[in-house]
């Protein structure tokens, strides 16, 4: 039971706190308005390079963008309680790590799920693009899936706060790698193997083509393979994430660093 | 004489504590060649890959956008919050000779993403560059540098107010790339976003910079870069104005 509240309640509050500061002021410009013209922007630029439709960029960088909120909450879960120096008291307290860490990801999850769905929304609406509505259910799920797998990723990136200061740097060049290689904009046929090959272990990369199929007007049955795909890597990362918080935790006890900002 | 003196110290101090940041020097380098990277696997993959030349040099000039933008926004809460407002604004010389070289430091490291741009273009891509006229290509540079440089002084004058300025700055990265026609020629844009772009000096200096390296006539729209960018420095000194007198009345400088 004690487990379960931390997982619950202290997540909550940890990300209440942690993210006091994203007001609308922040949260409109940064997350509500920016996806939308990163798709503007890529959709134009197919059409100019000739590449793909809207509809290929649409649900690309709607999902894409999920990166943002899941990779920079989940970094500023460690990075933020370093900032604030409050790390030292959470890591010293007898709470089981993995409801503590974990339930700091589920606002997460839903925050960048959130992000995503209404990226792809105003996507659809200033591009004209037809997504037939019977799709949304399904669209829902994988969105949700690929926001999971990326807070798998996270979990990694704030597991690396333990250790490296400039967690807003690793952050945004993760997002471009994901940009590039997930195959939000440039179809995984035209990237070379070797970049494919990195592509089928990304987070985004199943999400996206399971979306694209979706919003052709498949059925949720018939991308249950690029779900389950997706939601393996989120497992992978986030478990590697769990053990690498663990590792650096012990490290950073080991050599009393757990502070040093 | 001073007052050249002043903005040339001013840069040369700022520029080099920009390099020393891992976010606003190295990171801001770094960055835009994740977008170049996108734009030129589009476009090597697209129907006509004659543009890649097209998209290296809209790529690279991006790059500059993204240097001053987010950074520039936040310039004068970044002094606010150094605790250093206060001191800067006191001193004797107006406080537009010390903001305008921040952000002119800020636009100067453009021309590493420039560079770095290009040069990633040429050895991972094979884009060769083709400059038909060095002369103009490196005036249009230094003219785009300065006028970007004045467009983020506006920034950080007009957002001084908000209390995220930064993420406002952030918010212009995107649609400046877009309508400013770096990757996408401006016919494809709806009518109704051309004088949006016709009032951005980015747009011509992107045409600038371009015209000059594909062979044109590069000087007109350098002019009006250089012109915008007079324009925003006025517009910037008369906005900083109002908003210091008013943080004066108020006693509300240090407040964030």
């Amino acid at each position: 039971m004690t487990s379960l509240r931390i997982f619950a309640v202290g997540g909550l509050i940890s990300f209440r706190a942690l993210f006091h500061w994203l007001s609308p002021s922040i949260y409109i410009p940064s997350l509500i308005v920016a996806p939308l013209f990163q798709i503007l922007l890529f959709a134009y630029i197919g059409r100019s390079a000739g590449l793909a439709s809207d509809e290929f960029y649409v649900v690309g960088n709607a999902i894409q963008y999920a990166a943002i909120p899941c990779l920079f909450a989940m970094t500023n879960i460690v990075g933020g309680e370093k900032f604030q120096q409050t790390l030292g008291a959470i890591l010293v307290s007898p709470a089981p790590r993995l409801p503590l860490f974990f339930g700091r990801a589920v606002p997460v999850v839903v925050n960048g799920a959130f992000v995503a769905a209404v990226a792809l929304l105003a996507g659809t609406i200033v591009l004209g693009v037809d997504i037939p509505a019977s799709a949304a259910p399904s669209l829902a799920v994988v969105i949700l899936v690929a926001a999971f797998s990326c807070t798998g990723l996270g979990l990694i990136t704030a597991a690396l706060a333990l250790r490296i200061r400039e967690t807003a740097v690793l952050t945004n060049v993760l997002f471009g790698f994901l940009l590039i290689f997930t195959g939000a904009n440039i179809p995984l046929d035209d990237l070379p193997g070797w970049m494919q090959n990195v592509s089928d272990v990304l987070p985004f990369t199943h999400a996206i083509a399971a979306a694209r199929e979706l919003a052709d007007g498949a059925s949720l049955t018939s991308v249950l393979d690029l779900i389950g795909e997706e939601l393996l890597i989120g497992l992978v990362f986030a478990f590697l994430g769990y053990w690498l918080l663990r590792f650096f935790e012990l490290q950073g006890r080991r050599h009393s660093t757990l502070d040093r900002s | 004489m001073r007052t050249l003196r002043l903005l040339a110290v001013g840069w040369y101090f700022q520029f080099k504590a920009i390099l020393r940041s891992p976010f606003e020097g190295l990171f801001q380098v770094i960055y835009p060649l994740f977008f170049a990277t996108v734009a030129f696997l589009m476009f090597r993959a697209g129907t006509d890959q004659k543009t890649l030349l097209y998209a290296s040099l809209g790529a690279a000039v991006m790059g500059m956008w993204s240097a001053t933008s987010t950074t520039a926004a936040g310039a004068m809460q970044r002094e606010r919050w150094h605790g250093t407002l206060e001191a800067l604004v006191a001193s004797p010389p107006h406080f537009s000779l010390i903001l305008l070289p921040i952000t002119l430091a800020m636009s100067t490291v453009g021309v590493y993403c420039l560079v770095a741009t290009l040069l990633f273009g040429r050895f991972l891509f094979g884009i060769d560059l083709t400059f038909e006229h060095p002369l103009l290509f490196v005036l249009s540079i230094v003219g785009t540098v300065i006028s970007f440089g004045a467009l983020g002084f506006l920034f950080a004058v007009t957002f001084v107010r908000f209390r995220a300025a930064w993420a406002l700055g952030n918010l212009f990265e995107y649609p400046v790339w877009l309508i400013g026609g770096f990757l996408v020629p401006l016919v494809l844009l709806p009518d109704w976003v051309r004088p949006i772009s016709w009032a951005l000096a980015p747009t011509w200096g992107m045409n600038a910079i371009r015209e000059s390296s594909l062979g044109g006539t590069p000087l007109p729209d350098l002019a009006i870069c250089l012109a915008l960018g007079a324009a925003y420095l006025t517009i910037g000194i008369l906005v900083l104005e109002r908003v210091l007198t008013a943080a004066r009345k108020r006693a509300a400088l240090s407040l964030t």
